[in-house]
């Protein structure tokens, strides 16, 4: 197995406040772990510094062994040229909790304009591809809507298929499901789960819904104080959690 | 003697409707100018070069707090001066664009602003060039709540361009003042000609409109 994700000794700091601290963290390809965490405690940077959105202040991140970031206190090895980003960023997509579809798109046209304007692909080819996707997500019947007349689950939905169109090896999902209804949280598990079970997709999913946790995941991780506290199956960190933290923050959650 | 003369007016009609075009050339172009000038200012403003955007902030400034009778007086007598002999109407809508870009540039900034931070993370995690986030998704996002801006801009030069006169350019104002002067009439010419921009603003409203209806269909 071969490691797809990996972060030696890494620092971020957001002025005063360190929000990774010296944090060492590896995903074997085709794994599926969910993170979760207190409010602020990186999670969500942790996710964007994956999808080179974020630089990092020291240390080293490598997706599928190729270096992404390798910074020595704030100097950077790898050069973070607008190239290398874009190039690395072929292997990761990503979800937003707040969806983010181009509103002045359809739901057909926001799956498509990736392949078409990165890929070059024809228009027809990159709509064929397009319309598979958003059938796989279950939204045949919702090609031509343009985002602002779909529900929260669908336009979710459609975020996910966007994200796919481009064939990444490594799925991120920052609270995908938060910003819905109770009642539209299902129809985009249900999508994320048929993703997960690829065997090859490694998925990393930030949330604060424990069922998520245990719908997706097969290795939970805890994150807090700019650390990785406690990790382990679902069952074992949901259920009998070691650590004192670990039991506190989740007995947080059960109360809410 | 009655206080509107049908008979005059339909005499110097003509003239009106010569100056008219003039007026319409001037605010077409003026406009066409203003747009760019704002880009090239807006690009200057956004730089990540601190000096360069001090000079797109300091340009716009300047535009914006001197008159625009001044502006046109000085690259009336100026640019000559410096070699560049242009027909007035040309200065004219150089004049225009410069005064009403710093304006055009504010706006454009607002648009941009407008679109979300997320819009940004999905392009950049999307591998889009900036040229085509900016073409395809980020522009024609921006541009909704630019357009009444623009169209406002559009109006106000339209009302601008009788200052153009001070520069013999030969528009709709200069003509009805002109067969006022000849004739000691002022009422049939100056009634005309803000009949005749009241008509060219009703338009340009009316364009707009369907303009943000077209363009913000997604909505
Ligand atoms: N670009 C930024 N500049 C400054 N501070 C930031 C920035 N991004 C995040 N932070 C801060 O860093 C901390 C961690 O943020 P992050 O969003 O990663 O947390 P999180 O675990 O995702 O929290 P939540 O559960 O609320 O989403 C927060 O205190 C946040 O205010
Ligand atoms: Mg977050």
């Amino acid at each position: 197995m071969t490691e797809m994700i990996t972060f030696e000794n890494v620092c971020k700091s957001f002025g005063k406040t360190v929000i990774l601290n010296d944090f060492n963290f590896r995903v074997m390809r085709g794994e599926k772990v969910a993170i979760i965490g207190p409010s602020g405690s990186g999670k969500s940077t942790l996710l964007r510094i994956i999808m080179a959105l974020q630089d990092i202040d020291h240390g080293k991140v490598s997706i599928d062994g190729k270096p992404l970031w390798e910074v020595n206190h704030g100097r950077h090895l790898v050069k973070p040229t607008r190239r290398h980003l874009r190039d690395m960023r072929s292997l990761v997509g990503m979800v937003f909790q707040n969806f983010n579809l181009f509103p002045n798109l359809t739901a057909l046209g926001n799956v498509a304009a990736a392949p078409r304007h990165v890929l070059g692909l024809s228009k027809k080819e990159s709509e064929a591809r397009a319309a598979a996707l958003l059938a796989q997500v279950g939204l045949s019947e919702k090609l031509s809507n343009y985002p602002s007349t779909l529900s929260g689950g669908q336009q979710q939905r459609v975020a996910i298929a966007r994200a796919m169109a481009l064939e990444p090896k490594v799925m991120l999902f920052d609270e995908a499901t938060s910003a819905l209804d109770p009642e539209l949280v299902g129809e985009v598990l249900g999508v994320m789960r048929d993703l997960a079970s690829a065997r090859d997709l490694t998925v990393l999913v930030v949330t604060h819904q424990m069922g998520v946790a245990r719908a997706i995941a097969d290795r939970v991780c805890f994150m807090e104080g700019g650390c990785v506290v406690e990790e382990g199956g679902p069952e074992a960190l949901l259920s009998q959690p070691k650590n004192e933290r670990t039991r506190a923050f989740l007995r947080a959650v059960h109360l809410a | 003697m009655e206080i509107f003369s049908w008979d005059f007016a339909l005499e110097v009609l003509p003239a009106l409707l010569r100056g008219a075009v003039v007026t319409f050339s001037a605010t077409i172009g003026g406009f066409l100018a203003s747009l760019a000038v704002g880009a090239i200012l807006c690009g200057l403003y956004r730089s990540s070069s601190r000096p360069i955007a001090l000079i797109g902030k300091s340009l716009i400034e300047i535009l914006r707090s001197t008159p625009l009778l001044i502006q046109v007086y000085f690259l009336f007598f100026v640019l000559p001066e410096v070699g560049l002999v242009l027909q007035p109407v040309t200065t004219g809508i150089i004049a225009l664009g410069l005064y009403h870009g710093a304006y055009v540039a504010e706006a454009y900034r607002a648009g941009f602003d407008s679109v979300p931070r997320g819009q940004w993370d999905a392009v950049e995690s999307l591998r889009f060039s900036r040229y085509a986030a900016l073409r395809y998704l980020i522009l024609p996002q921006a541009i909704i709540p630019l357009i009444p801006a623009l169209g406002n801009t559009f109006i106000t030069m339209l009302k601008d361009t009788p200052i153009l006169a001070a520069i013999t350019v030969p528009e709709m104002m200069f003509e009805a003042n002109d067969a006022g002067s000849q004739s000691f009439r002022y009422v049939e010419p100056i009634t005309m000609a803000a009949i005749g921009y009241l008509i060219m603003s009703a338009v340009a409203a009316g364009f707009i409109h369907l303009l943000r209806n077209h363009l913000g269909r997604f909505r």
